[in-house]
This record gives C-alpha cells, structure tokens and sequence, in this order.
C-alpha cells in the first residue's frame, strides 16, 4: 500500500502547506507537510521525532522498577495500562504468580484509564470538529475518574503504581462504594456524551466518509485497537490473545462498518460501556488478600527475552525486553500503537479536503510521547 | 558571626578523623567479602498447545531452501534465517495458507556486538486469523549491516526499519525512504548501540 512517486500527479500540486509543529491541533509535537492541489491533498509527509527521549535507551541503565516510571511517559493519558504492559513482561520472564487481589485492582484501574482517555479523545475530537461544549463535558467526567485515581495511587498523571509482582499498596476502605458510584456517574454521563455528539448533523457531515480505510489496507498498515476495530476487524488482545485475568470478564467488542473517521470515533464511545461491564464484574469478584508477591532483593529476572502484548487504550501496546540475568535489562523496545497508527495517515489524507486533515489526524488519536518515545 | 560555626566543625571533623584512625589501627583488618558469582538461570520455555503445533508443523513442512533453525524463547516460537533467506521466509509465512502471518507486529534490533559480533533483528509476527505468533530472528554481523526491506511484504516495517536506520545503523536494501525518522538531519553517530557514549554525550 505505498504511495508510489508515479500515482502522484506532480503538476497538479501547487502548494505545500506546513501544519505543525507548534499546531493546537496535531496533538503535541507533530509536524505535517501537505501538498494540496486546490482544496485536495495529492501528498503529506508526516515528520516526528520533536518528542523523542531515548526512552528505550535509558531502560537500560535503569533498575527494572525504576522504569515504570518511565513507561509512564510513554503514553501519558492511558499511563496505567503502560505500567501493566511492562510489568506483565517481566513477570513473564520471573514467572511469578500475582495476587488475585492485585490483578483485580489492576484490571478495575486499566479500565478506568481506558474510559478516561477516551473521554479525552471524546472531549478533543469534538473541539477538532469545532464543537466546544462536549469537550467540557468530557474533562468533567475525566476528572473525576482522576480524582479516584489520586486517592488511590497518590497522583493525578504520572501514578507509578503498578509492581513487578503486584501493586504498591492496597485500595482505601470505601474503594468499592467510590467506584460504585463513580461508574453510576460515567453511566449517565456516557450516555449525555453520545447524545450530545454522536449523531449530531453537523458532525456526521464532518466526519462520514473521510479518511476511509479497509480492513486489508489496515492489516497490512498494521492498525491496531479501536483504529483497527473500526474498519471491521474483530481484534482485541485482551480477548483474542488473553492476558492478566481479562478471559474471566464478559464483555462486547464494539467494531466498525466502513473504517471512516466517524467509525474510529464510535467505536470509542461504545468501548467506554464494555469497560464499564468488566468494571463492574470484576467489583463484585474483588477478592480480599495479599497485593503483591514479595521479591528478595533486587529484581533479578533470568536470562532470556519475552514479548507480550497487550491492549492499550490507543491499541496494541507491546513490550519486548531481553533480559541478560542482571538487575538491569539489556534490551527493552516498545511497539508503541500510536506510533504505527500514525503511518496510515499517509493514505488516509489521500484525495480528502484540506479542512478536513485535522479531523482525519484527531480520529487516530495520537499521543506524541508514545510515538517519539 | 559565620566564622566560629565553620571552624568549630573544622575541628570535629578532624577529631572524628583522628580517633577513626587510631582505632583502625588497633583492629585488624576485616576480611573482604568473597563475592560468589552468581548462576545465571535461563527463562524456561514453556509453549501453549497452539504454538507446539505450530512448531512442529514448521519442522515438517518448512521448505528446504529456507534452511531454518526452529527454536523457542519464553512462549514464543523463533525461527532464525539467514539474511539472504529472509524475504523468502517472509513470503512463505505470510502466504502459506496454514500460516497466514497477516500482521507484522515489532521490528527489534539487539545489538550484540560485545558478545558475538552480531546485531539480531527480531521481526514479530501474529496471525490474526489462527491466533499464532512467531519471532523471525536474522544475525548480521557488525561489519556487514545491510539487509533486505520487507516494507513490501508488510508495510507496517517501513517506519520500524526507519527507526532502526537512525538508532542502529542498520542499511535496509530497497527501503523506500531511509532518511532520520527520530532523528534530526545532522546527528552523527547511532545511539541505539551500546558502543554509543549515552551519558558524555552533550547536545549542546
């Protein structure tokens, strides 16, 4: 699926239009040069790396707890489930056995994560169609998720929570009845959000149709998550390639029809009720119990590499860590999803209305520390 | 009046001095510790019942002029080829049609240059039809870093293999479009590799 040199009418193109780097609406650090012919894009070349940190690279001169921290970094709106990621690849090559309890809570915490960034995506999507309401709609609801999370893990953002081997410490008392009554809220307010949004006129002009990808073009471009889902792919690791606790859940996978941007925006309206299913099911098996496995000294794990998957809120986030027996690892690379999604821009843009790239760029929803790392 | 504090600790940390010396002096010396070196264990391999079947059916069926090694790491099933089979190995994969390796997940360098000379590259594969996942594993030696693109095969490597270029050095024959992803026009070196001086270096 490349764009090859001869499809491309060179003449036709008489403008090249630079968005980015410093753009409200490329998400961060992300610079986007387009060709236009008229209103029609002909070409774009992404540029990234404004962001990048060496994440990789400084992994390995960290201890292996010290660098949850850094996977925190990586994708800063859906941090636990980064945490979880990593986690679960080293557990895997230490082979431990995690508490219930601690696989409990991490799992009602990487669902609220994944409901909280995708009220971002709601909240920041609807501002790139130019509606202003549901973005205040949308960061209400998002702060009380983070609210719950600061009394649980201490911080609003970077949590550092999750342990190789558990968690850091145990849930309040009232953690139950708190997220009771929270997921009643989110309820109710998921459903104000789609109505507020979803099916509205101006929206659905905006936003059917555009930035069309099938389900060959997003196999071989390597989609992953709700970007995938959308174009009609039934793919969702936590179900297909089950990890942590995630096969004892019942739960939906809402997909698309067309692979269109309002397709990609909808999936993540219903994938926040699926969340809050297994948050409710895994409330009412919440286990009581020991929250970590202790481990003498250092994490040393043995030698040998592992690969795991898992499914972020932005898609399939893998950890791929080479372990030399020491207390650092040798080798840790993240297949970061938003970092492949963004590579089907290219053809997503192709032959679509200028207006209409930020909207094409919005509906991958992409986090420059996670493609920059 | 700052000049009594500082001289009155001057004081006590030369006493301090004195009677540490005096009493090593008096004691013998302690035995140093005899560091014991440590076994290094390996991870087990432990498959599921899909990936042994996987693994066997490549040891049966794998076309000879392939010449695979089939092995495991973890729960994951390796397969290392060398670099001149890689497209064909790719090609078998991704069309055979009990394999279907229809996604390409990750594209890793390893840099083990300190060890044996090599950089492995690491193609992650799934099925997203029979839900199996193998790792293509490919040794290049330092002094030879060129290997074929298989951003035709699966269009995801293109931006992976640019990556790699920029951190790692490593040339792939017949990329499309091999200029700095990451990186910025100008930066020398690559410092993805070990031999990279991460800590000295200063941008500025």
């Amino acid at each position: 699926m490349q764009v090859s040199q001869s499809q491309i009418n060179e003449d036709a193109i008489d403008l090249m239009i630079n968005m980015g780097p410093q753009h409200p609406s490329t998400h961060g650090v992300f610079r986007l040069v387009i060709w236009v012919d008229g209103e029609k894009i002909q070409k774009v070349e992404p540029h990234i790396g404004y962001l990048h940190r060496g994440s990789e690279k400084i992994c390995e001169s960290e201890s292996y707890n010290q660098i949850i921290t850094l996977f925190d970094r990586l994708d800063y709106v859906g941090n636990l489930n980064n945490e979880l990621a990593f986690s679960l690849a080293v557990e895997k090559l230490m082979d431990l056995e995690i508490p219930e309890r601690a696989q409990y809570i991490r799992v009602i915490l990487c669902e609220l994560n994944r409901i909280a960034s995708h009220m971002l995506f709601y909240g920041v999507y609807g501002l790139d169609a130019g509606a202003t309401t549901p973005m205040l709609y949308a960061f209400r609801e998002r702060e009380r998720i983070q609210e719950l999370f600061e009394s649980v893990t201490g911080a609003r953002l970077m949590h550092n929570y999750i342990r190789i081997g558990g968690i850091k410490e145990d849930v309040e008392k009232d953690f139950k009845e708190k997220v009771h009554k929270l997921i009643d809220h989110l309820k109710e307010s998921i459903d104000e959000c789609d109505d507020l949004l979803s099916n509205n006129e101006m929206f659905l002009v905006r936003t059917k149709d555009i930035g069309i990808i099938t389900a060959d073009e997003a196999i071989d471009l390597g989609l992953s998550g709700p970007s995938l889902r959308a174009s009609g792919v039934l793919e969702d690791i936590r179900v297909t390639d089950s990890y942590s606790i995630y096969d004892r859940f019942d739960f939906g996978i809402p997909i698309g029809s067309k692979g269109d941007c309002w397709d990609r925006y909808f999936v993540r309206v219903q994938e926040m009720r699926e969340s809050i299913k297994i948050i409710e099911q895994a409330l009412a098996d919440l286990p009581e119990g020991e929250i970590i496995t202790p481990i003498k000294g250092m994490v040393r794990p043995p030698k040998g590499e592992v690969f795991v998957r898992t499914e972020s809120p932005r898609g399939d986030l893998g950890v791929f860590v080479v372990s030399d027996g020491s207390d650092k690892p040798y080798r840790v690379k993240v297949r970061p999803p938003s970092f492949v999604n963004l590579q089907a821009l290219e053809l997503m843009l192709r032959d679509t209305y200028l207006a209409d790239a930020v909207l094409v760029l919005g509906s991958i929803d992409i986090i420059m520390g996670e493609v920059d790392r | 009046m700052p000049e009594n504090p500082d001289s009155e600790e001057v004081v006590e940390t030369t006493g301090a001095e004195v009677s540490d010396e005096t009493s090593e002096a008096k004691k013998p010396e302690p035995k140093k510790p005899v560091r014991k070196e440590r076994e290094v264990p390996t991870v087990p391999v432990n498959l599921d019942e899909k990936s042994t079947q996987l693994s066997s059916f490549l040891d049966t069926n794998c076309p000879e002029n392939i010449s695979p090694s089939i092995g495991a790491e973890a729960d994951i099933v390796t397969i290392t080829v060398d670099k001149k089979n890689l497209i064909e190995a790719c090609n078998y994969l991704k069309n055979d049609e009990n394999l279907q390796f229809n996604y390409l997940s990750l594209v890793t360098v390893v840099d083990y240059e300190a060890i044996s000379e090599t950089f492995e590259l690491n193609y992650h594969l799934v099925s997203l039809k029979f839900r199996h996942k193998i790792a293509v594993k490919c040794n290049l030696p330092i002094n030879d870093l060129s290997i074929p693109t298989i951003s035709e095969i699966w269009t995801t490597a293109n931006w992976f293999e640019r990556e790699s270029h920029d951190l790692f050095g490593v040339i792939f024959e017949g990329h499309p479009n091999l200029s700095p992803l990451l990186l910025f026009e100008e930066f020398e070196g690559f410092p993805g590799r070990k031999s990279f001086p991460f800590h000295d270096y200063q941008e500025w």
